[in-house]
């Protein structure tokens, strides 16, 4: 890969860094909150359900987490074992896109 | 008595153990010369001002890269046991002389050299000490090249095309050079995965330099310039 | 006739904070990359009915799980605090301060995953 792609993915990598820094916070204090009043299906989906709020919120979260990972796997990969080249940079896009695609179902199934 | 152990032979060989008078005050360059003039004529090894001027006597000693005239053996031997290898990262030519040929192609494929502008001025060019570049500049100008950075560096192992701290903090002090002209080039020069991107900021580098450069902002500083340059569609 | 070969870096060069940090960091979020897919599919089920969700925190609440949970909560709060100091040293060059903050990480994911513990148990 060039450098000026390599630039990219770094810029890709941090801006979704930067989304995660908003949303892991919000998500940990979410999770704290949440198994206080008691982990229920009701709770969550009480919370969720028909708002619109929330559903952007999960799925940018989503978004982001996927790229963040996907970039960041992407990178121990290529530093810890010999596998590069094409195909993992195929592997690397279909994880993306696949982690994105998963989370947001999750996000509209706790919506609708 | 010391008790020090020698690397001996290339990057195949083997530790071999000598003992050495315990001397106050004393240097592992002091150990090692003995070793050299006393004990086994058949050591080689580099040092050139022994004053921690030049970097020249720069070797691994129990584990650590540093340069050994300006270690004391009291500060890094504690139970009386030394250990001294060539430094890490470099191939090795004999004992505790490594090649430092990749080390300065390095410097150059980062373009760690001033380019002067095209147009001659027609005075000097005034550059003011306390402007942020100049003091970001100054920060790392003192490097002389003694390749510890570079042998601490765990991306420098895991990464062969890896440009290095040295040559990428050299790179960082001419984009923030005023009087620079090559920006252009040596922005493209050291992104990527073999320059500042491959960075992890574990800042071996930084905490043994000796003479406290810090190669890992400066690396910092080269991500941002590069994704600036980039953003701009100039990279 | 140069050789090509070299000595390999040292463990003990490697035994400082910002290392083991480094380290930290690269393994909760490759534990983390890799449970996302699984956390994604149990929320999903909730596509099945709430009772069907309900089921699967009803599993969830086992003490095993309940560790492992806690141990999620920590890698994620770690990686989140670590982060945030490599994007304070790499985008606002805050290069000061690097022990204190990696020691204020390691708290941060110690406390969220003893709040988390509290909660559960």
């Amino acid at each position: 890969m060039s450098a000026r792609a390599e630039t990219w993915l770094w810029l890709a990598q941090r801006g979704a860094a930067i989304v995660l820094a908003a949303a892991v916070t919000v998500h940990l204090a979410t999770i704290v909150y949440a198994v206080h009043l008691g982990l229920s299906a009701a709770a969550i989906i009480g919370r969720i359900a028909g708002n619109r709020a929330w559903l952007a919120f999960y799925i940018a979260f989503a978004i982001a987490a996927a790229i963040h990972g996907g970039i960041g796997l992407r990178t121990v990969v290529r530093e810890t074992t010999p596998w590069r080249g094409a195909s993992l940079e195929l592997a690397t896009v279909l994880f993306v896109v696949f982690l994105a695609l998963a989370g947001t179902r999750a996000a509209l199934a706790l919506f609708a | 008595m010391l008790r020090v152990s020698v690397w001996r032979g290339g990057a195949e060989g083997t530790l071999v153990a000598y003992d050495v008078p315990a001397r106050a005050s004393q240097t592992v360059l002091d150990v090692v010369t003995y070793i050299q003039r006393r004990l086994d004529p058949t050591l080689a090894y580099r040092f050139a001002c022994r004053v921690g001027m030049c970097g020249s006597c720069a070797m691994t000693v129990n584990g650590i890269a540093r340069w050994t005239c300006r270690t004391h053996v009291d500060r890094v031997a504690k139970s009386g046991a030394l250990e001294v290898k060539p430094l890490a990262n470099l191939p090795v030519i004999k004992d505790l002389a490594v090649d430092m040929t990749e080390f300065f192609d390095k410097w150059a494929r980062a373009r760690g050299r001033f380019v002067p502008s095209a147009d001659i001025p027609d005075d000097f060019i005034r550059v003011p000490p306390a402007t942020p570049a100049r003091r970001a500049a100054d920060a790392g100008i003192e490097c002389i090249g003694c390749g510890v950075c570079y042998a601490s560096c765990d991306i420098v192992a895991w990464n062969k095309d890896y440009l290095g701290p040295a040559a990428l903090n050299r790179a960082w002090t001419l984009v923030n050079d005023v009087r620079d002209a090559g920006n252009a080039e040596r922005l493209g020069a050291v992104a990527g995965d073999a320059g500042c991107h491959a960075c992890h900021s574990h800042q071996n580098c930084a905490l043994r330099c000796p003479k406290e450069i810090d190669p890992t902002g400066a690396i910092a500083g080269l991500k941002r310039a590069t994704a600036r340059a980039a953003l701009r569609g100039k990279l | 006739m140069i050789p090509a070969r070299t000595t390999a870096i040292d463990w003990r060069t490697r035994q400082h904070p910002a290392w083991w940090a480094a380290l930290v960091h690269r393994i909760s979020g490759v534990l983390l990359a890799l449970f996302l897919p699984a956390h994604f599919w149990a929320l999903a089920l909730a596509l099945q009915g709430e009772a069907r969700l309900d089921g699967f925190l009803g599993w969830a609440h086992r003490p095993e799980i309940r560790l492992g949970e806690t141990a999620l909560v920590v890698l994620l709060a770690v990686h989140l605090a670590g982060g945030l100091r490599i994007m304070a040293l790499e985008l606002l060059d805050v290069r000061a301060g690097q022990k204190t903050a990696i020691a204020l990480s390691a708290g941060f994911g110690l406390a969220l995953g003893l709040l988390y513990l509290l909660e559960v148990f």
